[in-house]
């Protein structure tokens, strides 16, 4: 999680398209969300998918794999058996409590290891050492709407946010103008995703769930350098909340983009590997279009 | 005895499911989504303490530091820089693992307590209610959950709501448990990421059972996996637009006579299966 940065360096023009979809609550439709707009966006961009964790967006957009790399985002200690007199020193510094004992032998659960060194500098014996661990692939891919980088993470892996922070960067390098698709929370993974985008949109849904998360997610994206924009998905579930949330936005300037009304079809488009976009006549889509040219709007500074 | 409910996926209804289970059997219940918890919500309980949660940070005592970098050198997480005047603490990259003061020669660090969020302690009906918040802005969870995950009673029965996803946090959250609930819905998203979820709680060898939220005609994509894969399926709750306004409106399932007997089978069928496990 160590280095992602707290302020805009990335240097990307006021009008490029630059978006990070998020939501602070799992499960409101940013893939979905974001799988369409890949669609939409009618000029040369890369899509990045940043919900390491989950990342879903590969599976709509498809593609070839056109590079694949292992990712070295930690370190774990190893002790080295010939050399260790099982004097306990490790253990005793270890605050993750990531040092087993296992059959009089002094053995690092990996899963639990942050790799932060304590137990290499505390060792007499210097019979410990940091090794470098892979905690993911980045991966490059050719699909229909252009490049997507994304990632296959080591589930349980340490420091998901600096997989985020390299699938961004080699996004960045094929092309400054970007579509990322977040993480839920309000975390290290989302602080990663959201730097460096000149808007984030936050996808929402009328629920106490998704109102609260909403308000904490904002307070994220209002420390970074990027304008905040709302969409209202599934809005008619409960109108009285959606009203409240559109309230809140007013209040807190956020502009609303969008509200897409629930719509069965995008569950059927998520099962047929399709976005729900390329269902022109349905409710969700038509929405999503209209949320669409309401962000190039914004974009544009209209 | 500690039950865990996760996902991989977020938003397929870990906190609908943790919550009706717990107010059910009147068990106690830890909300370790600390980036978003959600369950007072539906819980709504009376909060009696709330207590600081946070990591240690090194302070530099100046008129000991010689400045000979061995923490610089030794810290993994980018959080000490040495100007060339004094060392800088970088607060927000340290993880308050102590390897600085580790290295410290000259006793020149000190290791004091930095706020990262609250945890909650109170009742709901007879049980314990307990979440853990983290502050906005601050990236490290993981401490927060191990502060809510102090007050575990193991003798007492215990609900944990876990965080989406399948790294740290989850890692954190699923440390001790006996046996996880793992909440998917029947879409190919669903799927792709129950199956990280699955890789973990295998990997921290946890008896788990799944349970089919929004079940719909689309099942068959998570029980073809469960069948090919021999998983056990614990229940399934049907899609209903009556359940998502209740959600909606932070009430619990329960509070409607169809779900009630419903998350009352449900109940059963996952309580019979943690009884089952030999490790009780």
């Amino acid at each position: 999680m160590s280095d992602f940065n707290i302020i805009n360096t990335s240097g990307v023009s006021k009008n490029e398209f630059s978006l990070t979809v998020i939501s602070g609550k799992g499960g409101t439709g940013k893939t979905t969300i974001t799988a369409s707009l890949a669609h939409l966006v009618d000029k040369e961009i890369v899509k990045a998918d940043c919900d390491v964790d989950a990342s879903n967006l590969g599976i709509i957009l498809e593609g070839e794999t056109i590079e694949q790399s292992k990712y070295v985002g930690a370190k774990v200690a190893l002790i080295d058996q010939a050399m260790c007199d099982q004097c306990g020193g490790c253990k005793d510094v270890c605050r993750y409590d990531a040092v087993d004992i296992v059959n009089s032998k002094y053995i690092v659960n990996n899963l639990k290891c942050e790799g932060c060194n304590a137990c290499v500098v505390n060792c007499h014996l210097d019979a410990i050492k940091l090794i470098k661990e892979v905690t993911g692939d980045v991966i490059k891919k050719d699909t229909k709407v252009g490049k997507l980088v994304t990632s296959k993470m080591i589930p349980g892996a340490e420091g998901s946010g600096k997989l985020v922070t390299e699938v961004r960067r080699v996004g960045k390098t094929e092309n400054t103008e970007t579509l990322i698709d977040g993480s839920p929370g309000i975390g290290c993974a989302v602080m990663a995703s959201v730097t460096g985008s000149n808007h984030s949109l936050i996808v929402t849904e009328p629920t106490q769930s998704g109102f609260e998360d909403m308000k904490r997610v904002y307070e994220i994206v209002a420390n970074f350098d990027s304008i905040p924009l709302a969409v209202i998905n599934k809005y008619d579930i409960n109108e009285e909340v959606a009203i409240k949330i559109e309230k809140e936005c007013e209040r807190l300037g956020i502009k609303i983009v969008g509200k897409i009304p629930f719509d069965t079809t995008v569950n059927e488009a998520v099962n047929n590997l399709r976005p729900v976009i390329e269902y022109k006549d349905s409710k969700a889509a038509i929405a999503i279009n209209e949320m669409y040219q309401n962000i190039l709007k914004v974009i544009e500074g209209e | 005895m500690n039950i865990v409910f996760l996902s991989g996926k977020g938003g397929t209804g870990k906190t609908t499911v943790s919550t009706n289970i717990a107010y059910l059997n009147g068990f106690n219940y830890f909300d370790c989504d600390v980036e978003e918890p959600n369950g007072h919500i539906f819980l709504k309980p009376v909060i009696n303490e709330t207590i600081d949660s946070g990591v240690l940070n090194p302070v530099i005592n100046e008129d000991k530091c010689t400045l000979c970098n061995a923490c610089v050198r030794n810290c993994q997480f980018g959080a000490l820089v040495n100007t060339g005047k004094k060392i800088m603490v970088f607060n927000e990259l340290c993880h308050g693992c102590g390897t600085c003061s580790l290295s410290c020669k000259y006793d020149a660090i000190t290791e004091v307590k930095r706020t990262l969020g609250k945890v909650e302690v109170g009742t709901y009906e007879k049980a314990k209610f307990v979440r853990g918040i983290l502050n906005v802005k601050e990236p490290l969870a993981v401490p927060v959950i191990k502060d809510v995950k102090k007050l575990i009673n193991k003798e007492e029965n215990n609900i944990i709501d876990s965080p989406p996803g399948t790294s740290c946090t989850v890692v954190e959250t699923l440390e001790d448990m006996d046996f996880a609930v793992l909440v998917t819905e029947p879409t190919r998203f669903g799927l792709s990421d129950l199956k990280m979820a699955v890789y973990v709680v295998r990997e921290m060898k946890i008896p788990f059972g799944i349970v089919i939220n929004r079940s719909s005609q689309d099942d068959h994509i998570i029980t073809d996996y469960l069948k090919s894969e021999n998983i056990d399926l614990i229940g399934k709750i049907p899609y209903s637009m009556k359940a998502a306004r209740l959600y909606s409106e932070g009430k619990m399932m329960i509070e409607d006579e169809e779900f009630y007997e419903r998350f009352k089978k449900l109940s059963e069928d996952i309580i019979k299966r943690v009884d089952n496990n030999e490790r009780f």
